[in-house]
């Protein structure tokens, strides 16, 4: 098993930086078709030319989710398989999917401006994706709590998958709150039946930020297991300097899971 | 069963004889409720308004700041070693030690709620909705809560951290609890609708928190 | 029985503790295990207390209960001893003899075994660090268990105590229990050593 575990990190290295550079291209032509086929849309009859950020709006909210799902099946990963990559995977996707669920909020309360007059209003939506991103930060808090990794990684698993089963419930309580407070809201985000003018941008500008996430959570995941070797040798450097003066042997079997290869 | 209940009533009884460990929570809720009419202003017809929503913001508060060292007790003094090592699954334990922590900490803020209830010139209908809500609903909070107190004990840290992972997970409680409570004082609401599903978030917990809290635990005893 | 431990790797924090590691005891053995400060004593009891997981290796208790883990079948008398200030001596170790259950002796008699049986209505907060040893004592006696993991069990134990400990411990062997004991005093009753780190 050690052979598997100790492999996985160096071999995962070795292939992701072939193909990250192949990732961010596409990244970047799919996003260039994307932004320019959103600019060629028709403004909305009703909202004009600010139906444009729903290019942006919609595929940061969708990612927000999705990313929170990448974390649930990786601390699955954690807690169920022990795969040494699943809390590097879990710990690298937090930032990123905080920072979709940022944009999401911002885009979502620039697009409503117009429309509510204020920058933020308590719609049910809105408020969802602003429970989500207490909920990033939270978990990225617990990250940082924590000096050594593999402890924290139990942690944050455990919460992670708590808030996967959490967020439907929370989804749906704001939902009802929302209509019990408000119950003549007529606005509807991402609208119900679209166009094909702006289904076919919209499309492309998911996929292209699907692969913009793909893109930095491999290069961010490259980034933390760098980190823990780097962490790892720190230790062993410092059980060396330690223990030098009784027996040399000490530390020379030290290793991180994930760092040593 | 002997275990389990042996584990509630050392704790029940600790709660007790540990400086009003369990007192300390009521005290933090009257002092929360007293907070607020210096905060909006001590209109009687506002603080009537706002008084199921001042209630259960209290009791969220209280309970949530009570449960912080429900592992973290037994994990210093080397206890929750040996309940990890028994017999009875670390789920049942971990249960157990949040239905103790409930009668010892939850159920007096309930008892405190009618008192309160005057204070923010709530009348008795409504300070019974908000009492019954409370009941139906401190057991969710206790065992969600307990999710946190768990992690405390893997990360060695409490406290604010606790609070803040724990709190949004709340939030679907405390909507159903206040829009129950308020369902009664003002409609247009039917009260059952809402009470039912805080009833329903109230058994969700019952069987996540414990299986969450065991997960964290087990083998997180560093 | 036998226990016995095979090709045991430790990691804790990202540093290797011990990699490789064997030991068997049979019934009626004990084994002091011995090594430097840090060298993973208290790691191994740990281990096969359930409370570490392996990152190799396997733990194994040949004739035990077949219906029960490994270490539903230990005491783990670690460095703190889950005791709780606030109840008696009594409340005390009838919770744990109540919590832990299977076979139990009665427990003034076992609280009069290790010379508390005046300090039983006491408050345990009350008490001086070797009396509280003492109490824990009492525990391992109370509840049976066939494999006690003893974690520098004569600290805090004056030498009447260690006599004391001694012979109880001779009585456990003797009833066909099997003792792991880290240790850097001589445990004083016949055992064999495990000796792990060190091996320069």
């Amino acid at each position: 098993m050690t052979l598997i575990d100790l492999a996985n990190p160096t071999r995962f290295l070795a292939l992701t930086a072939r193909v990250l550079p192949w990732l961010a291209a596409a990244t970047v032509i799919l996003l260039a078709i994307g932004l320019y086929q959103s600019a060629l849309a028709p403004d909305d009859y009703q909202q004009g030319a600010t139906v444009k950020i729903m290019f942006i709006h919609v595929p940061n909210a969708w990612l927000s989710m999705f990313v929170w799902g990448v974390m649930s099946i990786a601390s699955l990963g954690t807690l169920v398989w022990r795969h040494p990559l699943a809390d590097v995977a879990a710990k690298a996707a937090a930032p990123i999917g905080a920072s979709f669920t940022f944009l999401a909020l911002l885009t979502g309360s620039l697009w409503g401006r117009p429309m509510w007059g204020t920058y933020w209003e308590w719609d049910a939506r809105l408020t969802s994706v602003l429970i989500l991103f207490l909920m990033y930060l939270g978990l990225m808090a617990l990250w940082r709590a924590v000096d050594d990794p593999s402890r924290a990684a139990r942690a944050a698993a455990v919460l992670t998958l708590v808030g996967a089963i959490n967020l439907p419930i929370i989804k749906f309580s704001v939902d009802w709150w929302n209509t019990l407070h408000q119950p003549a809201s007529v606005m509807r985000m991402g609208g119900s039946a679209l166009d094909k003018s702006f289904l076919i941008p919209l499309l492309v500008m998911a996929i292209a930020f699907t692969l913009l996430f793909v893109t930095l959570h491999l290069a961010a995941m490259r980034n933390e297991i760098l980190r823990r070797r780097v962490r790892s040798l720190q230790m062993m450097q410092a059980s060396r300097i330690a223990f030098s003066g009784e027996s040399g042997s000490r530390g020379e079997g030290a290793s991180n899971e994930v760092g040593a290869a | 069963m002997t275990a389990l209940s042996a584990l509630i009533r050392r704790d029940i009884r600790i709660a007790l004889r540990v400086g009003g460990g369990a007192l300390i929570g009521v005290l933090f809720f009257l002092t929360v409720v007293v907070l607020m009419p210096f905060a909006v202003g001590p209109d009687l017809a506002l603080l009537s308004r706002l008084g199921p929503a001042i209630l259960w913001l209290g009791a969220l508060l209280a309970s949530l700041l009570t449960l912080d060292r429900l592992f973290m007790a037994d994990h210093e003094d080397g206890s929750l070693d040996l309940i990890t090592m028994s017999r009875t699954p670390l789920e049942l334990a971990c249960a157990a030690k949040a239905l103790a922590h409930w009668l010892a900490a939850g159920l007096p803020l309930i008892v405190a709620t009618p008192v309160l209830g005057l204070l923010l010139n709530l009348d008795m209908v409504a300070t019974g909705a908000v009492a019954l809500t409370l009941l139906a609903g401190t057991p969710a909070l206790t065992f969600t809560g307990m999710i946190g107190a768990a992690l405390a004990v893997t990360l060695h840290r409490g406290g604010l951290l606790m609070a803040v992972l724990v709190l949004p997970l709340s939030i679907p409680v405390l909507i159903f609890g206040v829009a129950a409570s308020q369902a009664v004082i003002v409609g247009p609401m039917t009260f059952g609708a809402p009470f039912s599903i805080l009833c329903a978030l109230s058994l969700v917990s019952l069987v996540v928190g414990p299986f969450a809290a065991a997960a964290s635990l087990r083998h997180g005893l560093d | 029985m036998r226990l016995s431990g095979h090709g045991l790797r430790c990691v804790r924090g990202g540093r290797e503790v011990f990699a490789g590691l064997e030991f068997a005891a049979a019934s009626g053995q004990a084994v002091a295990v011995t090594g430097r400060n840090g060298s993973g004593k208290t790691s191994l009891l740990r281990l096969i207390a359930g409370l570490l997981v392996p990152a190799a290796g396997t733990i194994a208790l040949d004739g035990g209960d077949a219906e029960l883990t490994v270490p539903e079948q230990c005491h783990y008398l670690g460095h703190r001893d889950a005791l709780k200030p606030a109840l008696s001596v009594a409340e005390n170790l009838v919770f744990w003899a109540d919590f832990l259950g299977g076979e139990r002796s009665d427990a003034a008699e076992s609280l009069a075994k290790v010379g508390l049986d005046h300090a039983t209505h006491l408050p345990a907060g009350f008490l001086s660090a070797g009396q509280r040893r003492r109490l824990s004592l009492a525990r391992l006696l109370t509840v049976r268990r066939p494999v006690w993991l003893l974690d520098e069990p004569t600290n805090a134990l004056d030498v009447a105590g260690q006599d004391m400990f001694g012979s109880l411990m001779r009585e456990h062997l003797a009833a066909g229990g099997l003792i792991v004991a880290a240790t850097h005093a001589p445990l004083g009753i016949e055992s064999r050593e495990l000796r792990i780190g060190g091996v320069a």
